[in-house]
């Protein structure tokens, strides 16, 4: 028998200015079938996701949704409203919900009428609930999204696919903010929905998940899709290689002995505004010639040990010492007086000035540098001659160093960085998701200047949410969790794994 | 002091304080629902004297009272739509572009007047709402002078502060307004239209604010003057933020407003031998800015509060 | 389907065709309302052109007028570009005023040489406190400065007067609500002889050629632009944040105060509650229409004035109310709006590819 076809994607064709995001990708979707679509970032997996479910309008190509009969209708495209009643939902990577309303309204929001004078909560709560019962997705309805944990933010959006009647849902990188275990439970949810009629696409970069959950696997490269095959028929070494194009360059990393401490936090105190920039008494040593990894799930408290480290914040307790030399009062311009070389989270919005240029962002931390100034007058050519030599160094590329930075690539951006960083030789780096979002040529890059970094003398701290990334470069591995810092006694994947999740490890 | 309380326990002084609330309960309203869709709208100070001048020469040239209410809400709503165009669709700078409707719809207010009188000294006059006289209640002692002889003008503000709780906590529309001014991905993704319930709710606000103008020509006055909203539109910016957003608190905050407004007048009679007048007369503006330095670091701002958000862009 | 997507470059020719090409358009506007007001709207802006370039007097007109605003246009200007939303220049330009008669008007009987200098000093730190207070109700509070400073040029505005009616008011007024002449040697000298247009002019263009070097040569306008173009970067790599807000409060604050002085110390002479007919808030429209460039500020003024000058001698020739000057003033502001909209974004037409319906 051959399995019931419920949508089709034909030579779908997209491009942003002179990028091209996708390039005539046809898939075909089977009833009751979990299909992987994977690919490195920015192959193009969530731009193919977002034309079929209508937020972008394809240069060419079409889709055809099965009704609810069965038969294969063409889906008018560019109209969010239209995927929708073709029973399409999609979850996105970042989550679509208000947070000042509830789940119940998040959920009913757009299909009940806008003008009616009352509304049918009774009814729409009753519903909901038989939907929780059939798919074990729970979550509370009545507090307002803003206080749910991630895990149920993200079972409201699968909530909302559902409510809408969804017979396909698309999860984007659905497992990108949840703990191992977690994720785990949404599979098993996944599978219960399946088996119910639901056919899901759920995007993913993750080798591990897609091979486990997956009936087949669609491969996305650099817009193009490269391959497709039945998970059975696939293993690990053999979809990465078509993921990459070519075997993955892997990261030679040697042995060395670490040197003595460039920094040490003792029992740091940070009261956050919210959780994720919140630390509670925490002591980390780090010394000349290592890379510490620091893993975890998003938001429990990476940004806190980051914000202490670059200088943003002052702790409430503990002290902060660089090279043994204690800093009192915290500035970003003091930590980088002291050696510390910090590259940021979010590169567009803390790494960089976009408006300005390539130039001036490449001296944008030493002002008070004579060789960038005298008597507070920029000294042009020295910034120029300078950006024009890191440019070189760091194989910057993009229209010319005198351009707006914001013209530069993601991967081009944090060359700039890196260049700003590693010129002034720090004793400290501060890595923090150094790779996110970057391609993979471009991450392995980015590994190998830290290691180089380790060669010649500096300590690194590596924060990550890629467990894959910290186990190829950290010479030791602390696990974050609810603001507290645990060393890993292992380097094995599923105990850390356990540690992040808050099992006893 | 017994001169205090004398004037706090007296009917005339809260008769008077809702009276002063009046415009301010409309101009909170309306900036209450543009900024919970999300935008903030400057150009309050310039809706309200184009609500007052369109009003009051409606009626001048014959539309009747209530006609002149249409009036005025119908070309606050216009000039709304410009400031929705500008800033929804557009992008634009909210502050930039509210600042440029509140010059705008003020010259084309004076213009329009100066054109339409050019050589008169004191403004012709018009016969403005009357305090409406309801049987039975007026009589009650207290509550009868404070609530039942006010204008009809007055009757509708509050009714608008119900109308737009009422939207906002019950209705599906009062949610998705809500939700656009939090995270307006919420509504796209649920197939709602992010541009026309901003646009919509601005639109809506901003017809409120000329009430609010409307509400001085015809009802506090009986004429249009230069410079008569005086700073009347960017008290209720601040009072929004006071009031966190809510209707219930908005109205307490205008009233609140009004009381201080009135008794400062009163002061002002009683305490103008002591104390030089423009104290009392500065005093609402500086009550506004230390309402917004208390409230300021407590409340959430609605938040996409200055955030445009263009279609296709995640 | 229409869409919006951001151009890879702004231009250069974008950056002055749209300021010139909204000026056009919104003198092009005003023949609306020109029509409505039974004018022949040709013969209106022959007037009006008249009125600015028909005789050395009416230019050096001009030019008076252009001076305080090009004063609050800096102002303006350069708090716009660190993302200080500065709307108070209306009260910074009376508290500039009031500083200047409070010690030019006799206190200090001094020469000239002295005199001025330390009436213009004055002013532009009254102007400067004038923004100091709501930026640090900004830093301090979060409390918005678009607010605070709105509500302060009222506050201002009310403590002019009763300055007028108290200490400041002249003795010998007749008891008129207005101040005591500033002193003689503490005026600010005249450029043209019988003409009302003074050196306080060269001081705004002098500033205004300072201010577009340090904003794009010195570290200090390096810093405020870091700042404005993006905080959270500029506070990362180390800019102390705060001290270049206070910085170009100050010095915002101190442009507008400088208005103040130089419509005091320069051409009325004494200060009357009335000494302003909005320049305060021009200032912003004079501003945006430049740019936020302060070179480009000098010829936003220059317009502006222009403008104002035109209207008020075509409302003599015509009977047309001059509020036309202010509809002009606030729709090109409209337009260099949607134009630097227009240059940054394109908007593009894109066929239903392969759509079915």
């Amino acid at each position: 028998m051959t399995p019931k076809t419920v949508l089709t994607l034909t030579g779908l064709s997209k491009r942003f200015g002179p990028v091209i995001a996708n390039d005539d990708v046809s898939l075909t979707l089977h009833k009751g079938e979990v299909l992987a679509l994977l690919g490195e970032n920015g192959a193009g997996k969530t731009t193919l996701m977002n034309m079929l479910f209508g937020h972008y309008l394809p240069d060419a190509g079409r889709v055809e949704v099965a009704d609810a009969q069965g038969i294969l209708e063409p889906l008018p495209l560019g109209h969010p409203q239209a995927a929708l009643a073709a029973g399409i939902g999609m979850v996105h990577q970042h989550f679509a919900l208000a947070e000042n309303i509830n789940a119940l309204d998040n959920i009913t929001l757009g299909s009940e009428p806008l003008l009616a004078l009352r509304r049918n909560r009774a009814a729409a709560r009753a519903r909901i609930e038989g939907i929780i019962a059939r798919s074990g997705l729970k979550a509370p309805l009545d507090v307002p999204v803003g206080q749910l944990s991630v895990g149920e933010r993200q079972r409201v959006e699968i909530l909302k696919a559902l409510y809408r009647d969804a017979r396909i849902l698309v999860l984007d990188e659905p497992t990108a903010v949840l703990t191992p275990q977690e994720a785990d439970t949404l599979f098993s949810n996944i599978r219960a929905m399946v088996a119910d009629g639901l056919s899901v696409i759920f995007i993913s970069h993750k080798l591990r998940e897609v091979l486990a959950f997956s009936d087949r696997i669609a491969v996305l490269r650099h817009g193009k899709k490269v391959g497709e095959m039945a998970t059975t028929e696939a293993d690990e070494a053999k979809i990465a290689r078509m993921m990459v194009g070519a075997d993955t360059p892997k990261v030679a990393r040697d042995q060395i002995a670490a040197g003595a401490p460039v920094l040490s936090l003792t029992n740091v105190a940070v009261k956050g505004r919210s959780e994720r920039e919140s630390l509670e008494h925490v002591s980390l040593t780090v010394n000349a010639r290592e890379i510490v990894g620091i893993a975890g799930i998003s938001g429990n408290g990476q940004s806190g040990l980051a914000r202490v480290i670059a200088g943003l914040t002052t702790p409430d307790a503990g002290t902060v010492a660089v090279d043994g030399a204690a800093i009192e009062n915290p500035t970003p311009a003091r930590m980088v007086e002291a050696g510390v070389g910090r590259i940021p989270e979010d590169r567009h919005h803390e790494g960089i000035v976009g408006a300005m240029s390539v130039a001036e962002n490449m001296v944008i931390e030493r002002l008070d540098d004579p060789d960038i100034q005298s008597m507070g007058l920029l000294r042009r050519e020295a910034i120029s001659e300078n950006a024009a030599r890191l440019a070189t160094a760091y194989d910057v590329r993009g229209p010319g160093v005198g351009a707006p930075a914001r013209l530069l690539s993601g991967g081009n951006i944090q060359k700039l960085i890196l260049a700003r960083v590693f010129e002034r030789s720090p004793r400290l780096i501060l890595a923090n998701q150094p790779t996110r979002g970057l391609d993979m040529g471009a991450a392995a890059a980015v590994g190998q200047r830290l290691l180089e970094a380790r060669a010649r003398g500096a300590g690194i701290v590596l924060i990550s949410e890629d467990l894959d990334e910290i186990l190829g470069l950290a010479d030791r591995i602390f696990v974050i969790r609810d603001g507290q810092l645990t060393q890993a006694p292992t380097t094995e994947r599923e105990q850390i794994g356990l540690m992040m999740a808050g099992v006893a490890a | 002091m017994t001169d205090l309380l004398n004037i706090l326990i007296s009917e005339s002084f809260w008769a008077a304080s809702l009276r002063i609330a009046t415009p301010l309960i409309f101009g909170v309203l309306g900036a209450l629902l543009c900024e919970r869709a999300g935008v903030l709208n400057l150009g309050i100070e310039g809706i309200f004297v184009v609500g007052a001048m369109c009003g009051w020469m409606a009626v001048w040239l014959g539309a009747g009272l209530w006609g002149g209410v249409l009036v005025a809400a119908c070309a606050g709503a216009i000039f709304g739509l410009l400031h929705a165009i500008l800033t929804v669709p557009l992008g634009l700078s909210q502050h930039v572009s509210g600042l440029g409707i509140t010059l705008f719809a003020t010259s084309a207010s004076y213009f329009t007047y100066r054109t339409a009188l050019p050589n008169v000294s004191s403004p012709p006059r018009i016969e403005p709402f009357q305090a409406l006289d309801i049987p039975v209640l007026s009589d009650l002692p207290f509550l009868g002078p404070v609530l039942f002889q006010q204008t009809a003008l007055t009757w509708l503000a509050l009714l608008m502060v119900l109308l737009v709780w009422y939207v906002l906590q019950r209705t599906g529309l009062g949610v998705a307004i809500k939700a656009v001014g939090d995270n307006p991905d919420s509504v796209d993704a649920q197939g709602l239209s992010v541009y026309g319930l901003r646009m919509g709710a601005i639109v809506a606000g901003s017809a409120l604010m000329a009430l609010g103008g409307a509400f001085l020509t015809m009802s506090a006055f009986d004429a249009f003057f230069f410079g008569m909203v005086n700073g009347r539109g960017w008290v209720c910016i601040a009072l929004v933020i006071f009031a966190g957003w809510q209707p219930g608190k908005a109205l307490f905050g205008a009233v609140l407003f009004g009381a201080f407004d009135a008794l400062q007048v009163r002061l002002q009679t009683e305490m103008g031998a002591l104390v030089p007048g423009q104290i009392f007369l500065m005093a609402p503006y500086i009550l506004s800015i230390i309402a917004l330095v208390i409230a300021a670091r407590s409340v959430d701002y609605p938040r996409a509060l200055l955030t445009p958000w263009f279609k296709g862009q995640r | 389907m229409i869409r919006i997507e951001p151009r890879a470059a702004t231009s250069k020719t974008f950056s002055i065709g749209v300021p010139v090409l909204s000026a056009l358009i919104a003198l092009g506007f005003a023949a609306i309302p020109l029509m409505a007001a039974g004018a022949n709207p040709i013969t209106a802006y022959g007037e009006m052109f008249k009125g600015v370039f028909g005789s050395v007097f009416s230019i050096t007109e001009m030019l008076t007028r252009a001076t305080p605003l090009i004063f609050t246009g800096l102002a303006a200007a350069l708090a716009f570009r660190a993302k200080l939303w500065n709307i108070g220049g209306e009260g910074q330009l009376y508290l500039g005023a009031m500083a200047a008669v409070a010690i030019g008007s006799g206190v200090l009987d001094i020469s000239g040489v002295l005199l001025i200098p330390i009436i213009i000093l004055l002013g532009a730190a009254a102007g400067a406190a004038g923004m100091a207070a709501p930026t640090y109700l900004k830093i301090r509070f979060g409390a918005d400065e678009v607010v605070t400073t709105l509500l302060l040029n009222f506050i201002i505005l009310i403590f002019v007067q009763m300055m007028l009616e108290g200490p400041l008011q002249d003795p010998m007024g007749l008891g008129w609500p207005q101040s005591a002449p500033v002193l003689d040697q503490g005026m600010l000298p005249p450029l043209m002889d019988r003409m009302r247009v003074h050196s306080g002019l060269i001081l705004a263009v002098v500033l205004a050629v300072i201010a577009q070097f340090m904003l794009a040569r010195s570290v200090w306008g390096f810093k405020l632009r870091a700042v404005g173009e993006n905080a959270a970067a500029a506070r990362h790599a180390g800019i102390n944040v705060k001290r270049s807000l206070y910085g170009v409060a100050i010095i915002s604050g101190g442009l507008a105060g400088l208005a103040g002085v130089s419509e005091v110390a320069g051409l009325k002479g004494y200060l009357t509650a009335d000494l302003s007919p909005g320049f305060g808030y021009t200032g912003i429209v004079v501003a945006m229409l430049a740019g936020l460039s302060p070179i480009g500020v000098v010829i936003a003024a220059l317009f502006i004035a222009s403008v104002f000058v035109g209207a008020d001698g075509m409302s003599r020739a015509m009977g047309v109310s001059s509020f036309l000057a202010d509809l002009v003033v606030s729709v090109s502001l409209l337009c260099v709006l949607v134009g630097g909209f227009i240059a940054k974004y394109r908007i593009v037409r894109s066929e239903k590819a392969g759509s079915a319906t």
